[in-house]
């Protein structure tokens, strides 16, 4: 069982979709006891990092996350909650990942809206997957590069287009989204 | 690098896809799914959903529709047509919609686009403009181009990027059915006015139409029905002849 965390952001319905048609059984959850037993965990998102740290508080959701030990994965804002720290209305967040999120800087259109490709990828997500290879993002803020950078855009800068620690993935843009690569990539986590 | 976006557009009524020249002259143009999905296949960057008689008679966007929509299709897609609070976008979001286009009622109430962005982010909500050269300037137009408003194109785009649309979509009815081309003219005003990005909508009839739209405008993506939906363009052909002009495409 695949559970998708249902929390106050994200767009749930349409990672849930994707997985789906790769013939996996889901679950939208904020059950404490299926998120742990889950096969998977991915933490869609589509929102704002306050609000949505602050309904993971209250809820206790954000101690559950970090104690997940199965592969997680955190899609664009989803993956920005597992970072540190959030220059969006400066949040903390959830501190798996070492990054910080930053607002880009208005040298070009933000947000980034679009399809772009990768100046590099490294790892298990992007098995199958090169780096002229096209997804699709939509972020005002990004995650800087650091160690856990598994893949790299440019736009106005290079930042991390996917992070990885240990059991925790992460991708700024949204796989579900994202037709024959991101399809590849959701394979390649659903099959880690 | 960043690609430009090929978008076409669906106008839905009664759950069909229809077509009208200058927001009139309905033509049925199918089913909307079916049509979706032939556009996946065929490499479009994204789909925009507009219920175009929403407003007009006072309905909710086709949330069922949408449900349908979302499970069929993995690239994003936006829809618009009748949206008049955070609830309504809330429902549609749920329902798998990307982005949530808002119209007329943001016009009414301009802090409509504060509250949804405020809940969803701006990346989720684009700005549809809908803009007619009259009098000598490029006038606003609500109620799906009925009603004409005091407002300027350029201006309400402004406003609309800092109260936290994260896209405009610009349609000219001067351009809209006629295949004459886009307004190059508004494009380039609106999408030198904005740091988000903009959206071309209102007058393709050629390949050479998206590539003049592209090299002598700053927009970001642009947007069709017709010459899409009736196979005048297809968008590989479209594609691959962009990608000669120098235009990065996916």
């Amino acid at each position: 069982m695949i559970a998708i965390l249902k929390y106050n952001a994200g767009n749930a319905v349409s990672v849930e979709n994707a997985v789906q048609r790769l013939g996996y059984q889901t679950v939208i959850t904020d059950d404490f006891a299926l998120l742990k037993t889950a096969a998977k965990v991915i933490i869609p998102g589509v929102g704002a990092a306050a609000p949505a740290m602050n309904y993971l508080k209250e809820k206790g959701l954000d101690d559950i996350i970090k104690s997940l030990t199965q592969p997680v994965l955190g899609i664009c804002l989803g993956m920005q909650l597992l970072c540190d720290w959030s220059e969006e209305s400066d949040t903390q967040t959830l501190g798996i990942f070492k990054n910080k999120v930053l607002k880009f800087p208005p040298k070009d259109l933000v947000p980034h809206t679009g399809w772009n490709n990768f100046i590099s990828v490294k790892g298990s997500l992007f098995e199958n997957v090169q780096p002229q290879d096209n997804c699709y993002f939509v972020h005002s803020y990004y995650a800087e590069l650091s160690e856990e950078t598994t893949a790299v855009t440019d736009y106005i800068l290079p930042f991390s287009a996917a992070l990885q620690k240990d059991n925790f993935y992460g991708t700024q843009f949204h796989p579900e989204k994202s037709a024959g690569p991101g399809l590849q990539i959701l394979k390649n986590f659903l099959q880690l | 690098m960043l690609k430009k976006r090929i978008i076409p557009c669906l106008d839905i009524r009664n759950g069909r896809t229809v077509k009208g020249i200058r927001f009139g002259d309905i033509r049925d143009a199918g089913d909307p799914v079916e049509l979706a999905k032939r556009y996946v296949a065929e490499g479009a960057d994204e789909l925009v959903f507009l219920d175009i008689t929403a407003t007009l008679e006072n309905r909710k966007t086709l949330t069922k529709l949408v449900t349908r929509i979302a499970t069929e299709i993995n690239i994003p897609f936006t829809v618009g047509g009748g949206i008049n609070t955070a609830e309504d976008a809330k429902i549609l979001i749920d329902a798998g919609a990307d982005k949530i286009s808002v119209n007329s009622a943001a016009i009414m109430r301009p802090e409509l686009i504060s509250e949804i962005a405020l809940l969803f982010g701006s990346q989720c909500v684009v700005l549809a403009l809908d803009t007619k050269f009259t009098e000598n300037d490029w006038k606003v137009f609500r109620s799906g181009g009925s009603i004409a408003t005091d407002r300027n194109a350029t201006e309400w785009a402004q406003q609309g990027a800092s109260l936290g649309a994260g896209e405009i979509l610009l349609t000219s009815m001067n351009g809209d059915g006629t295949k004459n081309g886009f307004s190059l003219d508004i494009c380039r005003e609106v999408s030198e006015a904005v740091s988000i990005p903009v959206i071309a909508s209102g007058g393709a009839g050629t390949k050479e139409h998206f590539s003049e739209v592209f090299s002598q405008t700053k927009v970001s993506a642009a947007l069709a029905a017709s010459v899409f939906h009736f196979g005048e363009i297809p968008i590989p052909e479209l594609k691959l002849y962009l990608k000669t002009k120098n235009i990065p495409v996916r």
